[in-house]
């Protein structure tokens, strides 16, 4: 049975908060082949193209054949523990928060003997699954529990580090008429978030969800226009501190061609919103997050982006809203930059075309709001920091990645 | 009467208004973010609410000072409509904001009470039979004047300003025949409204749509809406002030609106 963690006691207001510490961050070339995978949350190492041996940790040459042909590719991920360490004392800052720590050298079931992090229950001799993560400086780690048995690693502080659980946590969606909202509440509540506070824009205009919302419990909605400087600082003077996870939802999607005159005012309009919207969160919210990223169980731990695929190629169309995600993405880079150190996760979500009334002339496959809910909530329960959600995003990655141009003429057809 | 007496009407006014006798009332909203304005469905172009972004704030963008980039549609806040923003108006000469004649900048007032009405109801619409039963206690609307309708909607905010269903707004108007006869028979300088719009909430529903508009616009009389105390005026007697900004071929303005009272 599991025994979900208590919720962690308030704050100590005459305890100087926690200032965010790293683990070492240094790793070669080689070692950001498993960033990817990690970010992810795929289990994938180094890999002879021409031997087929599997090398960890990871090198510029196999170290069966000496061949320099290597790919990271995806590996079974099973292994026995042949013993553990328990750390009790460390000479880094970021690991005396931490000590004691277990680390155990495992034999994968894939070819390598690796040292990793383990669970607590991990002892010699027994089956353990392991995962490539990525650490409070964002680099990739591995982390292994017992294959079976509690499949949630929620009580070992050390899987908290990694990972950004809403559990406990209070979360912000930052445009709740965005049809993701009400599932991402209902998954975020399900999941343990011990807030959710919901944006609405221009509550003025009826919004048919609000009940739904309110309904859900633990759910407040309050004013947020993310076109709106004055909004967003309002705003963020009352919660800015109390924001662990912050959900940038926002939606503005319109079709339109560039011949249009029309295009101007909605790119305007749609870059307010998306663009200019996560420019206004960041300036009013990133400062306090950042400074929070190791604020006790309770800390900051998560900014989501939610994306189109179409940041990453204009869809023929919308070329409007396509740009605006670029922009976005191009912000969720460098929030990522800025947030380093922080350990706060910055999580882009990738959905392809999702069940919208904007976009009901397009036939299916389209991704359900509420599976793009559960995703997100799966991807920081993970701590990722990139998802693809749905069959169309999932292709679009593997073609994209590929051949861009490939998919770009197919677009056209469409 | 002594030497030192004032004589000139703008020097009887000035001491007038130093006295108090003549009291100035403002009839504008703030202009500010999160008002409610004109919904049009979504596909459509949309009007810009009011946006105030900081350029410094005595800060490192600007140590000493304080200003701020503001945008907004014209049609925003307290604003008047010229001419040349509905089709009918769109070939009159001087239809636009910045041709406006200034000397109907300057115009009096006559205010017809419609609160009670507009209380009970939200879709009350204004009738000439209505308008009659003013003139019989008030006297005739003289020509040039502005016809402002208190329904006391300014008091409220939000979301029961706007008040909007699955049917859209739902707010007080003049009916169409009024629109025509204050146009025809009382050739009145336009119409004010405590409203988003001159039109009724329902107004597009009407015949010929949007009455308002229609009429005022296509004989070349404007529209002032968003208005706010109303209540705050005489039946007849107030003299408006109401300037539009200066926009080249503009369809509007946001304005200071204010009145000038005598007690």
């Amino acid at each position: 049975m599991i025994v979900q963690r208590q919720r962690p006691p308030r704050k100590n207001p005459l305890q100087r908060t926690a200032a965010p510490l790293q683990p070492p961050a240094r790793r070669s070339r080689a070692a950001q082949g498993l960033t990817r995978a990690a970010a992810q949350g795929q289990f994938a190492l180094h890999t002879c193209q021409a031997c087929q041996a599997v090398s960890y940790p990871p090198r510029d040459a196999c170290p069966k054949c000496l061949s320099e042909n290597l790919i990271v590719a995806p590996v079974p991920n099973g292994g026995t523990i042949l013993s553990v360490t328990t750390i009790q004392i460390s000479g880094e800052p970021y690991f005396r928060r931490l000590v004691p720590a277990r680390q155990a050298l495992i034999a994968l079931d894939c070819g390598p003997t690796i040292v990793a992090e383990v669970r607590p229950d991990c002892a010699a001799g027994i089956r353990v699954r392991a995962s490539l993560q990525l650490d409070k400086a964002g680099q990739p780690v591995i982390y292994a529990r017992p294959e079976h048995g509690d499949a949630n690693s929620d009580s070992d502080p050390h899987w908290r580090e990694l990972v950004a659980d809403p559990l406990h946590r209070r979360c912000l969606i930052t445009d709740g008429r965005n049809p993701v909202a009400l599932p991402l509440a209902k998954a975020l509540l399900a999941a343990g978030a011990a807030k959710v506070v919901v944006g609405i824009s221009e509550r003025w205009k009826p919004f048919a969800e609000a009940a739904k919302l309110e309904a859900l419990g633990s759910v407040e909605l309050v004013d947020l226009d993310l076109a709106d400087d004055q909004s967003v600082s309002a705003l963020a003077s009352d919660y800015g501190a109390k924001t662990d996870i912050l959900l940038h939802t926002a939606l503005h999607l319109r079709p339109g061609s560039v011949f249009s005159g029309a295009e101007l005012l909605k790119a305007r309009d749609a870059m307010e919103v998306s663009y200019f919207g996560a420019l206004r969160l960041a300036h009013h919210f990133g400062p306090v997050m950042r400074s929070r990223g190791a604020d006790r169980d309770n800390s900051a731990a998560a900014w989501v982006n939610l994306l189109s695929i179409f940041a990453h190629l204009s869809w023929p169309g919308f070329a409007a809203y396509s740009a605006t995600q670029a922009a976005s993405l191009s912000f969720s880079q460098a929030l990522r930059a800025e947030m380093r150190g922080s350990g706060v996760r910055v999580l882009d979500v990738f959905t392809g075309p999702m069940e919208i009334d904007w976009l009901e002339h397009l036939p299916p496959p389209k991704v359900q709001p509420s599976a793009v809910a559960n995703e997100i909530v799966a991807a920081l329960k993970g701590g990722e920091e990139e998802r693809w959600v749905g069959d169309v995003a999932k292709d679009f990655r593997e073609r994209f990645t590929a051949n861009p141009k490939e998919i770009e003429r197919d677009l056209w057809q469409q | 009467m002594t030497m030192n007496e004032p004589t000139s009407p703008i020097a009887l006014m000035t001491a007038a208004l130093a006295s108090g006798k003549v009291r100035v009332v403002d009839l504008t909203q703030t202009l500010e973010p999160g008002g409610p304005t004109i919904v049009m469905p979504p596909e459509l172009g949309q009007s810009w609410p009011v946006r105030i972004e900081p350029i410094s704030r005595y800060d490192d963008s600007g140590p000493a000072w304080y200003w701020n980039n503001i945008s907004f549609g014209e049609h925003t806040g307290t604003h008047l409509d010229a001419p040349i923003h509905w089709i009918t108006g769109r070939y009159l000469p001087h239809n636009s904001v910045d041709t406006m004649p200034t000397s109907l900048m300057v115009a009096p007032a006559c205010v017809i009470d419609c609160s009670a009405e507009s209380a009970t109801d939200a879709d009350f619409l204004v009738t000439v039979d209505f308008v009659e039963k003013w003139e019989a206690q008030h006297g005739r609307i003289p020509p040039g004047s502005w016809v402002l309708l208190r329904t006391d909607w300014s008091l409220k905010r939000g979301a029961a300003y706007a008040n909007l269903d699955d049917t859209g707004a739902h707010t007080p108007g003049p009916d169409a025949e009024l629109m025509r006869w204050l146009v025809e028979e009382r050739d009145v300088l336009g119409v004010g409204t405590e409203t988003i719009g001159t039109d009724a909430g329902q107004g597009g529903h009407l015949d010929p749509p949007y009455p308002a508009h229609h009429y005022l616009h296509g004989a070349g009389k404007y529209g002032l809406q968003c208005l706010a105390k109303l209540d705050a005026l005489p039946a007849k007697g107030a003299l408006i002030i109401a300037a539009p900004l200066k926009i080249r071929e503009g369809s509007g303005s946001p304005l200071r609106v204010i009145a000038l009272v005598e007690d």
